[in-house]
């Protein structure tokens, strides 16, 4: 499992590739913790980009909710985007479709979510 | 070894109600327009072609499970309101001239789990011999508590059989009826305990009111070393994983896609899906079912894990 990060301006997008399971679902959690600062009512949203996500478990999906209740918390906003056809799957059986906004592509994130008053560069 | 299912809904019983079967019959009359049903035989083709929704029902007593196995002993799982019902059926059965000994183990001591026990027919027949089993110290004094007044017009000690309370130790192995049982700790208000049951080469994990935590490693494992290679997991998939981890975290209950996982790691042959949330209708029990069996589908990485959901009445063969 591994993270991009791209600050796009109006939004930071997290890239995540591979798997996320049991056995990484900690370290991936450590790895958005320091991104999730910004997203606040008055900071950037974050938007996960899922294209490269290929597995994701019962215990990566419950990082998946930890990680939207503490941007909610502070008012900040979070989406997903780019799933692969089988963890959209898992995300619906899961009902984790009801806790997270999910975009088919990162542009029309970027434009559902992003922060109007930035410009991207 | 056969498994039948007395009581499977989770929390509280919930029965139909004249709404519930008036909509059924009106699916089913909906779905039989163009059909040519004019033998007996059709109709029942007609029938066994609906959907379980609409043509049955999962039920609504709380948890109760017999094992089977033709020995002289019963084995029953917990004392929900469904083992009013299996009660009766084994009075009916053996009648009051026939002492018997019922084995039965109790997941943990909450109401919907003992309720069933002041209704229990063989209770008051002269001769029986019930034995409750169960890792809680409070055993006797859960059941005590619920008979006699102000909750009940029948006092504990008026029982007609012989009932008695055998604490057990998590983790240890005990021959118990011609089985290998064993015990396992599991999450949930006051504790839970799961059994795992050994017999003839077959075996039956009983796991339910039991919240899971995949995310530590060491904790799936050891359910996964629990549930291993057995025939049939009972498990309680109350919840979707969504609020299981979210607004019903804590609450002691677990989901489809936690059963799933712990079942594939464990190279379990098959996951019944028990102790139904008692909001859910027919329709949305089916539907977990089939999103379970999809999530089987799209994540199985060995031999296939079989799906089921319980019912009232359901009988599985190992």
């Amino acid at each position: 499992m591994e993270i991009g990060v791209e600050d796009r301006g109006q939004a930071l997008v997290l890239r995540v590739h591979g798997r996320i399971d049991h056995l990484n679902a900690a370290a991936f959690h450590n790895a958005l913790t320091p991104h999730l600062e910004h997203c606040c009512a008055d900071g950037v949203p974050i938007l996960l980009d899922l294209s490269g996500l290929e597995y994701i478990s019962s215990a990566g999906l419950r990082i998946f909710m930890i990680v939207a209740k503490q941007a909610h918390a502070r008012g900040g906003r979070i989406a997903v985007a780019e799933m692969q056809p089988l963890v959209r799957e898992i995300f619906e059986i899961s009902h984790f479709h009801l806790v997270y906004e999910i975009f088919s592509s990162t542009a029309e994130a970027l434009a559902a979510i992003g922060n109007t008053t930035t410009t991207s560069a | 070894m056969q498994v039948r299912f007395w009581g499977t809904r989770g929390s509280l019983p919930s029965p139909l109600t004249a709404a519930d079967i008036r909509a059924k019959l009106a699916a089913a009359l909906m779905a039989a327009r163009g059909q040519r049903l004019d033998t007996a035989e059709a109709v029942d083709g007609f029938v066994a072609s609906l959907p379980f929704s609409i043509s049955g029902t999962f039920g609504g007593d709380s948890s109760c499970v017999e094992l089977i196995d033709g020995g002289d002993h019963h084995v029953l799982c917990d004392l929900g309101s469904g083992a009013r019902r299996y009660g009766v059926e084994m009075l009916r059965r053996h009648g009051p001239d026939q002492p018997q000994t019922y084995h039965v183990f109790m997941s943990h001591l909450h109401w919907d789990h003992i309720m069933g026990f002041p209704m229990f027919p063989p209770a008051y027949v002269p001769g029986n011999r019930i034995i409750i089993h169960g890792c809680h110290a409070e055993l006797a004094t859960a059941f005590r508590r619920q008979h006699g007044a102000p909750s009940f017009p029948v006092e504990f000690d008026q029982l007609q059989a012989q009932v008695e309370f055998v604490v057990l130790e998590p983790d240890r192995k005990t021959e118990i009826a011609g089985y290998r049982i064993t015990p396992m700790l599991q999450r949930h208000g006051g504790d839970s305990y799961g059994y795992r049951f050994e017999k003839n080469g077959k075996c039956v994990v009983y796991s339910t009111d039991s919240e899971h935590r995949t995310e530590q490693t060491e904790e799936a494992e050891k359910f996964a070393h629990f549930f291993h290679d057995a025939d049939l997991v009972i498990f309680d998939a109350m919840y979707s994983l969504a609020e299981a981890a979210s607004v019903k975290e804590d609450w002691g209950h677990s989901s489809n896609v936690i059963g799933v996982e712990l079942c594939q790691m464990a190279k379990a042959k098959r996951l019944c899906l028990f102790h139904h949330e008692p909001t859910y209708t027919d329709e949305q029990i089916e539907d977990v079912l089939r999103k379970t069996r999809r999530l089987e589908a799209i994540t199985r990485a060995e031999s296939p894990l079989e799906i089921m959901t319980a019912y009232d009445g359901l009988v599985v063969t190992l």
